[in-house]
């Protein structure tokens, strides 16, 4: 009520009365003003300020591009260094196979060989040995006659008395013998 | 008298002038023009100034306002609607400015006057007009004849068509101007009430919390007003504008 009452005054006071937003009377300066400002304010944004900003703002783009093709051409770099590395690595390990499997190879070898030798050495021992074995088997069995009979022939003396030839008792030790 | 809402939209005149009988006396509301100019402009002048890779707080401001604006003609008008990029930027910062300059107590609100819509509206139709038919030629009134109606039905649409160009710049500058008025007249109403109240009382001084905390609220809600109808503005410009250079398509 106190608006409506401060309105009705004021209403009252003023002459034309007219709402001042549809007040005719400055229609003519408001379009004057409006038409000097606003084409002062086209002229400088359209001159300055966005020849600037879309300035400012293409070359950060183009910067940007810029990075993004170094760092793509670094990446590629990287990839191919790896990959070379890769290729090195295996090449290395197959090498160092390759190495391990000729020291198996050669070791194996010599130890066959080193077997084989002292096999045949042993072997050539044994043989040896038997032969001795067998010669002193031979020569302790050719023994056994003559004890037999230097046995004989002093129980024959003991139980008879009698003199014996040697070849008589010879004779009769191989005759029980065989 | 100090409550009259209608009273910030007086205008008084600083220098009198006077033309052929026409005034056009330098007045508050040439003021807030030129001073939304010099601010706009200083601002961005100085903004801009250091051409940064790296965009410090004012460049970015710029820089977002730019591609704000340069996003939405694109998207309403094609990559072709760069043309106007000038005009479009200049009538959002214009717009925007101004109407945030009528935000601050005491200060005129240029757009709250219909005269100075309307001027922009019919700025905004005579670019769309001139331009379409230098453009398309005559092809510009096909803008008129939607493709894929049936040639009866074109009796119907052919005049609903003609008539609703022709209310574009009405509906255009009003929005804006009725939007900054009623915006304005709301805050002041209610800000007149907790005065009024204030006056009336131990009682009344308790009660006229509500009117404060509705002047509060709606003080936040005319910033957003005064953006959202530059905003508005200048969306409706970049669709007009397509019509201007694609009169046969969408």
């Amino acid at each position: 009520m106190f608006i409506s009452q401060a309105m009705a005054a004021e209403e009252a006071a003023k002459s034309g009365g007219a709402f001042p937003p549809f007040d005719p009377t400055y229609f003519g300066s408001q379009l004057l003003w409006l038409a000097i400002t606003f084409g002062v304010f086209y002229m400088i944004m359209g001159r300055v300020i966005i020849p600037r900003l879309s300035g400012i703002l293409e070359d950060r783009h183009d910067r940007i591009s810029r990075d993004l093709d170094e760092a793509q051409r670094l990446s590629a770099e990287a990839d191919a260094a790896e990959a070379a590395y890769e290729h090195e690595l295996a090449k290395a390990k197959s090498n160092a196979h390759s190495i391990a499997q000729e020291a198996t190879d050669k070791a194996k070898a010599e130890a066959a060989e080193t077997r084989e030798k002292i096999e045949s050495q042993l072997a050539d021992q044994m043989a040896e040995a038997e032969q001795r074995i067998s010669a002193i088997k031979e020569k302790a069995l050719g023994e056994v006659d003559t004890i037999a009979a230097d046995t004989a022939e002093t129980i024959v003396a003991e139980l008879i008395g009698a003199k014996t030839t040697k070849a008589e008792i010879t004779k009769a030790v191989s005759a029980v013998n065989s | 008298m100090a409550n009259d809402p209608i009273k910030q939209f007086e205008l008084k005149e600083y220098i009198p002038l006077e033309i052929g009988g026409v005034d056009i006396s330098f007045t508050n509301s040439s003021l807030f023009m030129v001073a939304t100019v010099v601010v706009t402009s200083a601002f961005l002048l100085w903004a801009t100034s250091g051409r940064g890779m790296i965009p410090g707080r004012a460049q970015s401001l710029a820089e977002m306002a730019y591609e704000f604006i340069a996003n939405m003609l694109r998207d309403a008008a094609g990559s072709q609607g760069m043309v106007f990029f000038p005009l479009v930027f200049s009538l959002f910062m214009f717009i925007l400015v101004a109407n945030m300059f009528g935000m601050f107590p005491y200060f005129f609100t240029v757009t709250s006057h219909i005269i100075v819509t309307v001027a922009l509206a019919l700025l905004v139709f005579f670019t769309v007009i001139i331009y379409g038919f230098y453009k398309n030629g005559l092809t510009f009134l096909k803008l008129f004849v939607p493709s894929g109606v049936p040639a009866p039905l074109l009796l119907i649409v052919v005049p609903i068509e003609v008539i609703s160009f022709f209310s574009r710049p009405l509906s255009h500058s009003v929005r804006l101007f009725a939007n900054m008025l009623a915006g304005h007249i709301t805050l002041k109403v209610f800000a007149g009430f907790i005065v009024s109240m204030g006056g009336a009382g131990a009682l009344g001084v308790a009660g006229a919390i509500l009117p404060f905390l509705m002047t509060l609220g709606l003080t936040g809600l005319e910033f957003l007003v005064a953006f959202l109808q530059a905003y508005v503005f200048t969306m409706l410009t970049c669709m007009y504008l397509n019509d201007a250079l694609h009169p046969d398509g969408h």
